[in-house]
C-alpha cells in the first residue's frame, strides 16, 4: 500500500512527456487563425487515428476479432448506439471464444 | 445541436465511461499482476492517465526495462495525441490559455473523438467529458486490481478498447460532409498502420498512417471541390 520512489519518478517523467503534446498544440493553435488547407486536413485525423489503432490491435484479439469487429460496426451503423456498439462487440467476442 | 452544461458533457461521456469500464480493469488485473500496489495503481491511472502507455510501462517494468526506455516509449506513444490536439483547438478559439491547457491536460483516443463530434466546444462541457472518463479509468484501475487475484480472463473485458474503436469510427464517417472520402480514408489508414506495424513496429505506425491518412482526405477533398473552395 505504498509508493516506491522510483515509481513515483517514473510516471512522473511519463506524465510529462504525454502532457505536453496533448497541451502544446491545442493552446498554441487554439490563438491562431488555421488556413483552410491545415483545418481540412485536421478534420480527417480522428478517422485516419482510429482506422490505424483498430488495425493495428486488432490481430492481438485472436481468430475472434474479425468477425467481433464486424459486428460491431454492423450496431455501430444500425444504431448509432456506442454504449450498444461496445457490448455487442464484447459479448459476441465473449461468445466466440 | 448545442450541449453546453457540464451536465451535458458528462452524459456524452456515457460509452467512453463503458469503455474505460472494461478496459481500465484490464489494466488493473495487469497492473496488479506486475506487483503495483494499490496506492500505485492509483497514481499511474489518474497522473499518466492513458490506457495503452500503462500497459506498455507495466510491461517494460516486468522485463526490468531501464526508465529511460520507459520514458522514451511512452514519449513515442502518445505523440499521436498532438494531432488530436491540433484538431480540437478550432473548436475552443478564445478560450483562456490556461482553461484549454487543463482541458488538454485530460485528452485521450476517446474522448477527442466524442469532443470532435461537436462543432464548438464549451469549457464546461469539455470539463464534464473529461472527469466522467477520468475517474471512470481510475474506478475500473482500481477494481481491476481488487480482482486481480479472482481473474484470469482480461482478454475479453480488453476487447472494449477495439470494439469502441469501431463504434468511433462510424460516428466519425458519418459526421464528415464527404462520405466516400472519409470511407476511403478509414481504409487506407488501417491498410497504411497495419502495413507500418508489419514493416517496422513501434509507436510510429500510428502517426504515420495519421499523417499519410489526413494527407490522403485532403487530397480527395480538394480534387473534389477544386481549389478554390474550402467548405
Amino acid at each position: 500500500m505504498e509508493i516506491r520512489p522510483e515509481f513515483l519518478a517514473l510516471v512522473l517523467a511519463c506524465a510529462l512527456v504525454t502532457a505536453l503534446p496533448r497541451v502544446l498544440p491545442l493552446v498554441a493553435l487554439s490563438r491562431l487563425e488555421l488556413p483552410p488547407w491545415l483545418a481540412d486536413w485536421l478534420r480527417y485525423v480522428p478517422i485516419a487515428v482510429l482506422a490505424a489503432l483498430l488495425a493495428i490491435g486488432l490481430p492481438a484479439a485472436g481468430a475472434a476479432g474479425l468477425p467481433a469487429i464486424m459486428a460491431a460496426f454492423a450496431v455501430a451503423a444500425a444504431s448509432r448506439s456506442l454504449f450498444g456498439t461496445v457490448i455487442a462487440g464484447v459479448a459476441l467476442y465473449w461468445l466466440l471464444n | 445541436m448545442r450541449h453546453e452544461s457540464f451536465a451535458a458533457g458528462v452524459r456524452a461521456a456515457g460509452p467512453v465511461v463503458l469503455g474505460y469500464l472494461g478496459i481500465g480493469i484490464a489494466a488493473g488485473v495487469v497492473e496488479r499482476s506486475a506487483g503495483l500496489s494499490y496506492a500505485e495503481v492509483l497514481l499511474i491511472s489518474t497522473v499518466l492517465y492513458a490506457g495503452s502507455a500503462q500497459f506498455v510501462v507495466t510491461s517494460m517494468l516486468t522485463l526490468a526495462s531501464p526508465a529511460s526506455a520507459i520514458v522514451l516509449t511512452v514519449f513515442f506513444l502518445n505523440l499521436r495525441h498532438l494531432l488530436l490536439s491540433a484538431a480540437l483547438a478550432p473548436a475552443l478559439r478564445g478560450i483562456a490559455a490556461c482553461k484549454s491547457a487543463l482541458l488538454g491536460l485530460q485528452l485521450t483516443d476517446e474522448t477527442f473523438v466524442v469532443a470532435s463530434g461537436q462543432r464548438r466546444l464549451s469549457p464546461a462541457w469539455m470539463a464534464g467529458l473529461n472527469l466522467a472518463a477520468w475517474s471512470a479509468w481510475a474506478v475500473a484501475n482500481l477494481a481491476g486490481a481488487a480482482l486481480s487475484g479472482a481473474a484470469r480472463d482480461t482478454r475479453t473485458l480488453g476487447f472494449a478498447l477495439p470494439a469502441m474503436f469501431a463504434g468511433l469510427l462510424v460516428l466519425q464517417v458519418r459526421i464528415q460532409p464527404r462520405l466516400r472520402a472519409a470511407l476511403g480514408v478509414a481504409l487506407f489508414s488501417g491498410a497504411a498502420g497495419a502495413g507500418i506495424e508489419l514493416a517496422a513496429p513501434g509507436p510510429g505506425a500510428v502517426i504515420g498512417a495519421t499523417v499519410l491518412g489526413a494527407t490522403l482526405g485532403l487530397a480527395l477533398e480538394r480534387w473534389k471541390s477544386g481549389p478554390n473552395s474550402s467548405r
